[in-house]
């Protein structure tokens, strides 16, 4: 049994222990609407979890029960002692099935036409027969149910050792309803690889037996510990720079190493990758694309993004019920699609990703988007608000109607979705974890629902920087890189752009935001100080360079929610205690780079892209690396082609077959002589020991340079003075008054290990 | 027969104010703040409670009074609300007094402002008279609280 049943199956149980609880509650007191409320979610819920792991009849079952609890909800019923029973019975075959699957891994083979039929007849209402109904008929299924499981599970064992026909024959006498399911399983025992392995499976334990469920109570309590056990460690190391007592010392670092050790552990118990809950969609859509006749292809990225448990736990069901509602409502079916111009195949992408503490999950299909007016009208008809204030509600507020108790604008009620539970659901969830759903909706082109999830409780690598005097802690995850510059190279560095600064990193511009001025914080620092810090991170894809006074340290930091009062302050996304004790405040990259104007205004990012490219044409300064291949050449190659440069001491140079190749970064690094493949130099062995490497790579893959002095980088407007000749060398420049070589990297490397580029390998060859 | 309560007191700006003292988690010295840039001016900032980050709301600018002496350190009456403990910045600490309930009266409808929305009565003591806070609205700020209002040094 894989791990999804089973997690369906334990589910299934708390829930339907719950369920008898509810319903009987509800038999008491007919009008509470929250129960009743509680019982159709249930059900509900069971209905989608079977539904997707394809147990058909169990779905069945569910299906009418839940009808029946759909007019009941809607005050269409009134509950009465023969519904609570036929109820109770739905909630017996439901249980029979279950132990069914986690026997055998179907729900068995009884039939519960006779269950269903009553349910469908309860839903009818009117033709609901008092006399007939309450007690005798509610009853039968619930025994027969029972009692064929018994029967089941007799015959399954009887069979293993000696197949023989004759138990099916009691059942057929004693049950004539349930006969011919009994016979199935009897001739499909033996067959079933399944079933001759049931027995040791069922001797070992139950589902629930195997896993020890924690109270998540307790796991917050024991993060919480560790959250203070990491604070209390990184108070007494501060103290160990202090001292000199080695044992004390020694003390302090096991300390740390047990420490770190434990809030890993603490950590893993509870963070789990998102992919876990999305492995499960693609069967959901797929059935639902195959029930509704559509081609629905699901794309996911950022599967391997983290998720706390209980984070996990609550966004499955909401995240089911939108996935389900963009295929059965969002995408259209394939002739729609085609008369609209899109391909038959709708696309449902789902993406996750940290972004400022918090963790985005973003579901977009490409169907036929929301229709404003007609969510409006359903408003109006299902009364849930008055045509006043409809008026006055803008499309975006419009949108959100969706999100109502009670709302559905599907046509029909499918098995699918339609009942207006689903969106209240999801939405009711995720608030209750501190997230938020955002939705939009372009008609014709597609709906993309945003869910964002606060990353509350959670320990988190920062990078602490002070600004203004105070110290600010910025989450890891959206840090690039670090750039300082000093003296009064610093100034010049830092251009305007109608009074809005930016510095060139690598030929790309990067917009400048000054913390101190966006928190309007302490002295204008940057005049007075000779080194410039820049923190360069990333928000919504854009990067961005944060200016601030010092760069301290990294560090785990424990995230504390701020109060409410400081709900509003976007700039922030929570706190934490430092080592010295004091509080220190963690920055929203997000948050910043919006109120600095970094995103948020409508900025299309293939015309930042073109408006790059034509700039980057305009602009005919190039950063160039100068280096000398051999006796005195100068050479030049563009800084954007080297991805790092490096030295290596000649002992690592090992060889394998002709190549040259020393050890790098857990990989092997091809080295290539650049002297031994331009003929105009002598190849006179003056390389230094240690070797200067130019690492350069490409689609992954990295070679390295050997060149015998790296002299420069200079930002030069080239023109090429004399076009060269071939043989590794493009042309020839004047650079600081001296003439260079632009080295021809692509042709040498292609000369020295033709395989790297494996495309145009025919054509280098010829 | 008649009822009382009882109230944490203490003083602001010459007022004698007082809270439940069921709602005072406790009352500590004046602790290191670590100020929020761009937060409401009335939020002096963030204290560390034994590992629990607390908000600390000046209660002078929260009820619109004179700015506190320079040097003169508040104290932190730390009150329970439904979104945690939060830290209400007075200028001195008055005892913990039984009140009987035929003190009470309302506060008076020439009572203007924000003390309006935030005094929910007034006990006549027999030198003076104790204004009763409610400390779940003092701790939420207003809501259309406005952009001029912003800490802008």
């Amino acid at each position: 049994m894989d791990d999804i049943t089973k997690e369906f199956l334990v589910e299934s149980y708390e829930n339907l222990d719950r369920l008898d609880r509810d319903l009987v509650a509800l038999e008491k007191d007919p009008h509470a609407k929250d129960t009743l409320g509680s019982i159709f979610r249930t059900i509900h819920t069971l209905k989608g979890g079977s539904g997707f792991l394809g147990f058909g009849k169990l779905e069945a079952v569910a299906h009418v029960g839940e009808n029946l609890l759909s007019k009941l909800r809607d005050g269409l019923l009134v509950i009465n002692p023969e519904i609570t029973s036929a109820l109770l019975s739905t909630v017996d075959a439901v249980r029979a099935m279950l132990g069914e699957i986690e026997k055998t891994g179907q729900p068995g083979e009884n039939d519960y036409s006779g269950l269903i039929e009553l349910l469908t007849r309860l839903n009818d209402g009117k033709n609901a027969d008092p006399i007939v109904a309450p007690t005798a008929l509610p009853t039968p299924p619930c025994a027969a149910a029972t009692v064929v499981v018994d029967v089941v599970e007799t015959i399954t064992k009887a069979t293993l050792p000696a197949p023989t026909p004759t138990p099916a024959t009691t059942p057929e006498a004693a049950m004539p309803p349930v006969a011919k399911p009994v016979v199935a399983p009897v001739a499909a025992a033996p067959v079933e690889p399944t079933a001759s392995a049931e027995p040791t499976e069922t001797r070992s334990s139950g589902v629930s037996d195997s896993t020890i469920r924690v109270d998540v109570g307790l796991l917050d309590k024991l993060m919480n510990l560790v959250g203070e056990l990491v604070l209390a460690r990184n108070q007494v190391l501060q103290f160990t720079s202090q001292r000199t007592d080695s044992a004390f010392l020694a003390t302090s670092q096991r300390l740390n190493l047990i420490t770190t050790e434990l809030q890993g552990s603490v950590m893993k118990t509870r963070m789990q990758p998102i992919g876990n809950v999305w492995s499960k969609l693609p069967r959901v859509v797929r059935d639902l694309a195959t029930a509704c006749g559509k081609q629905v292809r699901i794309e996911m990225k950022g599967k391997e993004t983290e998720l706390d448990k209980t984070i996990i736990e609550a966004i499955k069901d909401p995240l089911t019920h939108i996935v389900r509602n963009s295929a059965d409502h969002g995408i259209e079916k394939p002739d729609v699609r085609v008369a609209r111009g899109k391909p038959e195949e709708g696309c449902l992408k789902m993406r996750a990703y940290h972004e400022g503490g918090q963790v985005n999950i973003e579901i977009n299909d490409d169907g036929g988007g929301i229709d404003i007016e007609r969510v409006k009208q359903k408003a109006l008809q299902r009364g849930l608000l008055t045509n006043e204030h409809i008026s006055r509600m803008s499309d975006h507020e419009a949108l959100h109607l969706i999100f109502l108790p009670g709302f559905s604008t599907a046509e029909k009620i499918t098995n699918v979705s339609g009942r207006g539970v689903g969106m209240d659901v999801v939405k009711t969830n995720i608030e209750k974890i501190g997230g938020t759903v955002d939705l939009q909706s372009q008609p014709g082109i597609g709906t993309t629902i945003k869910i964002k999830i606060p990353l509350t409780l959670a320990i988190i690598p920062a990078l602490i920087v002070t600004s203004g005097g105070d110290r600010f802690a910025i989450p890891q995850v959206s840090l690039l890189e670090l750039v300082r510059m000093e003296g009064e190279q610093a100034r010049k560095q830092i251009e305007f752009i109608h009074g809005a600064p930016v510095y060139r990193l690598r030929g790309q511009l990067l917009p400048l935001v000054y913390l101190n001025r966006e928190l309007k914080i302490g002295p204008e620092s940057a005049s007075g100080q000779d080194a410039i810090n820049i923190v360069v991170l990333q928000a919504d894809g854009h990067p961005f360079g944060l200016v601030v006074d010092e760069i301290n340290d990294t560090e785990e930091i424990v995230v504390k929610p701020l109060g409410k009062q400081l709900k509003g302050v976007a700039s922030f996304a929570g706190a934490t205690i430092m080592g010295d004790g004091r509080v220190a405040l963690i920055l929203d990259v997000l948050g910043i780079a919006q109120g600095a104007s970094v995103v948020g205004e409508v900025r299309d990012r293939s015309i930042m892209e073109a408006a790059s490219q034509t700039r980057k044409a305009a602009d005919p300064r190039q950063t160039l690396l100068l280096f000398d291949a051999g006796q005195g050449s100068r050479m030049a190659i563009p800084l954007s082609m080297v991805a790092r440069l490096e030295e290596f001491p000649k002992s690592q140079v090992e060889r394998s077959g002709d190549q040259e190749v020393v050890r790098y970064r857990g990989q092997i690094l091809p080295l290539i002589r650049v002297s031994n493949h331009i003929p105009a130099v002598t190849a006179v062995s003056m390389e230094s020991d240690p070797m200067q490497v130019v690492v350069y790579s490409e689609q992954g893959r990295s070679v390295g340079l050997v060149v015998g002095r790296i002299n420069d980088i200079v930002q030069e407007t080239i023109t090429v003075k004399r076009h060269a000749h071939g043989n590794g060398i493009f042309g020839s420049v004047v650079i600081q008054e001296k003439v260079t070589d632009l080295l021809d990297v692509q042709s040498i490397i292609r000369a020295a290990d033709p395989s790297f580029y494996p495309k145009t390998h025919a054509s280098t060859a010829a | 027969m008649t009822d009382s309560k009882q109230f944490s007191t203490f003083f602001l700006n010459g007022l004698f104010l007082g809270v439940e003292v069921l709602k005072v988690q406790e009352v500590i010295r004046y602790q290191e703040m670590t100020r929020v840039p761009l937060a409401p001016n009335m939020i002096q900032g963030l204290i560390n409670l034994r590992g629990q980050i607390v908000t600390a709301i000046d209660l002078r600018r929260r009820l619109e009074l004179p700015p506190r002496p320079e040097g003169q350190l508040p104290m932190n009456v730390v009150v329970r609300s439904e979104d945690g403990a939060v830290s209400l910045l007075v200028d001195e600490i008055g005892d913990v007094v039984e009140i009987q309930d035929e003190a009470y009266e309302r506060p008076p409808e020439t009572l203007k402002g924000v003390a309006r929305e935030l005094v929910t009565g007034v006990y006549k003591l027999k030198d003076r008279l104790l204004l009763i806070l409610d400390t779940e609205r003092t701790v939420s700020l207003p809501v259309n609280y406005k952009k001029s209002q912003l800490q802008g040094n």
